[in-house]
């Protein structure tokens, strides 16, 4: 993004794609996202820090993205007292990020909707967690909060309340329906029953370490966050990962994409009354975590990306056994897409089901493959190509009708392009050392790590503190993005098509709570 | 149609036998004859995600896909708690949690077994104990019996489901510590 004409200065910033960051004061950030936005920019992440110990009050950051990368606009609050302005009405995902913002940081904004977000009473309200002087009291008992849901009123209007504990073997969340017979009016979600604490406990972690619990803040996305993590840190140290390790990485990544993209087309199948679909699927997902864990030592490669390089170099066998694998799915895959495109049935539960207009989408700012499903063509392995993708020319997919059926078929043909990634990865793989030694980190240095996983760009931003330890690591979940949207996305649908929409997005829970 | 009874039959049964009980992660001994005559292998499961990443949940997906095949078994998940013989707790319990697992608990008839799974779930693992989150399952509802991993393999969590089951169960000295977990709201020394 071009900041030169808002008279705005800019510095380098160390990340794996190109990436820039700017001091703004509080006129010029709201300036800046406007012009972001009118350029075609979408807001990717948002979040606070504390710096008070270092005498520059709290940092609040807003990191934005358009063609040519990524902008962190950096504005300082001298005080607790200082607020910055409402930037949801540009961008609406900065609603929830902002709430969460306050109740983790005590950074305030001048939206209307103060209303909790990642609070829910574990803690005292005027009590910070990611604030330095923070220290919690073993008396806080878990409290219940009286949250104040948006109520729709009229003739047959009624309310359905759904969650925590769902019928399903689901992460838990609460959606609260407005509904008049069938048809839903309007959902609102309420989440945060996960948040345990993360961010506060990287805070006690080594740089080295913090790996481990990166991995583990969203399971389905463990390659994914390792990976962007990775780049962080090897951009705060100066190191580069042996080219080996790098393509091994791309390699997980796609096998995580495989994975998680299976075992959803099975449930999705399932979700519309279509059994066979899961166990096909399922079968097919259980085969590959099989062959990861003859490869890497674990069934989703949890713990596998490390900084530096990655953890495990897999066998001759594995490596056979990993290319195999890449032609039988294809052959596998194949039969069952005809059979689910065949399937009059199925086809008239997905198709103009949980509809994403392109336009909404944008306006929303929809991401990763839900928002290739409708229409916006944005994917980091294309976009900004480092290697090993510069060399394989990852192909985009996209559909337009952006409903369920339209998610299910950039699942399949993203399938079938990482199968391809996959076969090519192994045909081309360096030799070589798969790790590097880690240097001393310097202190106080911040970097930004960013991956396109299975779900959407996971974006790690990180900043180290003196000795090696972690000052503030912020992991950013594609989720606050599409969480909202798919309160659009049921709007006018049947109730009991909600869970086949919700699976369509399969959103995280986890990587959204923390 | 046709194709799908192919690939039905060109599939074929892909079910693997299941794995011995292990008694080692029977935790404390409720499971006395009684209870176990009255619940049979006819047992019923109420999932609940207390706080877990999802790791947990992708694994005991995997319980119902062909190979492991748990219905296969006799044991389902069913969708309330108020079904339900045996309640499968992971992750930490976060504080924003704690509320709805305590309910669940309460509205699980007795007799009643409770399993913790996954590393989170048997010491609170990574996340610990902290502002956010209450530690292992333990320290809010009573276990009996825990089933370690990160997450714990498909063949973990039947061989602890198993244990449940399993009427040759010895019980154990409880192996779970409080201390294995981390604390991390003391300020550093």
């Amino acid at each position: 993004m071009n900041v030169s004409p808002l008279g705005m200065a800019t510095a380098p910033l160390a990340c794996n794609v190109p990436a820039q960051r700017c001091p703004v004061s509080s006129g010029q950030l709201i300036t800046a996202c406007r012009l972001a936005w009118e350029q075609g920019g979408q807001l990717v992440a948002l979040w606070a820090s504390d710096e008070r110990d270092r005498e520059r009050g709290f940092c609040l950051r807003v990191l934005l993205k358009d063609s040519e990368g990524l902008t962190l606009l950096e504005h300082t609050l001298p005080d607790e007292g200082a607020r910055y302005p409402d930037l949801s009405a540009i961008f609406p995902a900065a609603n929830r990020m902002q709430r969460a913002a306050f109740d983790l940081v005590g950074v305030q904004c001048d939206a209307d909707d103060q209303r909790p977000w990642a609070w829910q009473a574990a803690w005292p309200i005027d009590q910070f967690p990611l604030r330095r002087d923070f220290v919690a009291s073993p008396k806080w008992e878990p409290g219940q909060e009286d949250y104040p849901f948006v109520r729709v009123s009229g003739d047959g209007v009624h309310e359905i309340a759904v969650g925590p504990v769902h019928a399903g073997i689901i992460e838990p969340g609460h959606f609260r329906f407005q509904v008049v017979g069938e048809k839903v009016l309007r959902l609102e979600e309420r989440l945060g029953y996960v948040h345990k604490g993360i961010e506060k406990r990287f805070e006690a972690l080594p740089i080295a370490e913090g790996y481990r619990l990166v991995g583990r803040v969203s399971g389905d996305s463990t390659v994914a966050y390792a990976w962007a993590y990775a780049q962080a840190v090897e951009a705060i140290a100066g190191l580069a990962a042996p080219p080996r390790a790098v393509w091994l990485r791309a390699l997980c990544l796609e096998r995580e994409r495989v994975a998680n993209h299976l075992g959803d087309l099975g449930y999705l199948g399932n979700d519309a009354g279509f059994a066979f679909g899961l166990a096909q699927f399922s079968r097919l997902k259980e085969d590959v975590l099989r062959v990861n864990s003859r490869a890497f030592g674990h069934r989703f490669m949890m713990d596998v990306v490390v900084p530096g390089g990655i953890a495990r170099d897999p066998d001759s066998d594995a490596v056979a056994a990993l290319r195999a694998q890449c032609a039988s799915l294809a052959r596998e895959i194949r039969v069952l897409r005809d059979i689910y495109d065949e399937h009059a049935g199925l086809q008239d539960r997905f198709r103009q089901c949980g509809q994403v207009t392109s336009e909404l989408a944008a306006k929303l700012g929809l991401t990763g493959f839900a928002a290739r499903a409708s229409a916006l063509a944005d994917d980091l392995r294309c976009d900004f190509p480092a290697p090993p993708y510069a060399a394989l020319a990852v192909r985009k997919v996209t559909q337009t009708s952006g409903d369920v059926a339209a998610r299910v078929a950039v699942r399949f043909d993203e399938t079938f392009e990482s199968l391809r990634l996959i076969e090519a990865l192994l045909e081309a793989m360096p030799k070589g050392e798969i790790a590097a030694p880690l240097p001393e980190f310097p202190a106080f240095a911040f970097a930004l790590g960013t991956v396109e996983g299975w779900r959407g760009p996971v974006v790690i931003a990180l900043e180290s503190g003196p000795d090696g330890s972690i000052r503030r690591c912020h992991p950013h979940d594609p989720s606050w993005q599409n969480w909202p949207v798919l309160e659009h996305a049921v709007i006018g649908n049947i109730v009991p098509d909600f869970p086949l929409i919700n699976k369509s997005f399969n959103l995280s829970y986890s990587g959204h709570d923390l | 149609m046709l194709h799908v009874l192919r690939q039905i039959a060109a599939t074929g049964i892909k079910t693997e036998p299941p794995p011995s009980p292990a008694e080692e992660m029977v935790v404390v001994a409720r499971l006395q004859e009684q209870i176990l005559r009255t619940l049979g292998r006819a047992l019923t499961i109420r999932q609940v995600d207390a706080g877990s990443c999802n790791g947990c949940e992708l694994e005991i997906h995997a319980l119902s896909n062909p190979y492991y095949n748990l219905e296969g078994l006799g044991i389902r998940f069913v969708a309330s708690p108020r079904h339900a013989d045996v309640l499968l707790v992971t992750g930490p319990v976060s504080k924003h949690m704690a509320i709805a697992l305590k309910r669940t608990y309460d509205a699980t008839p007795d007799p009643k077994l409770v399993i913790a799974a996954g590393d989170c779930g048997c010491s609170g693992g990574i996340f610990g104990e902290s502002y956010a989150s209450l530690g292992r399952v333990a320290n809010v509802i009573p276990v009996d019996v825990a089933i370690p991993g990160c997450p714990p393999t498909p063949t973990a969590l039947l061989q602890g489901i198993l244990a449940a089951l399993s009427k040759a169960a010895s019980p154990t000295e409880p192996q779970l510590d409080a201390s294995a977990g981390t604390h991390i709201d003391e300020p550093a020394p």
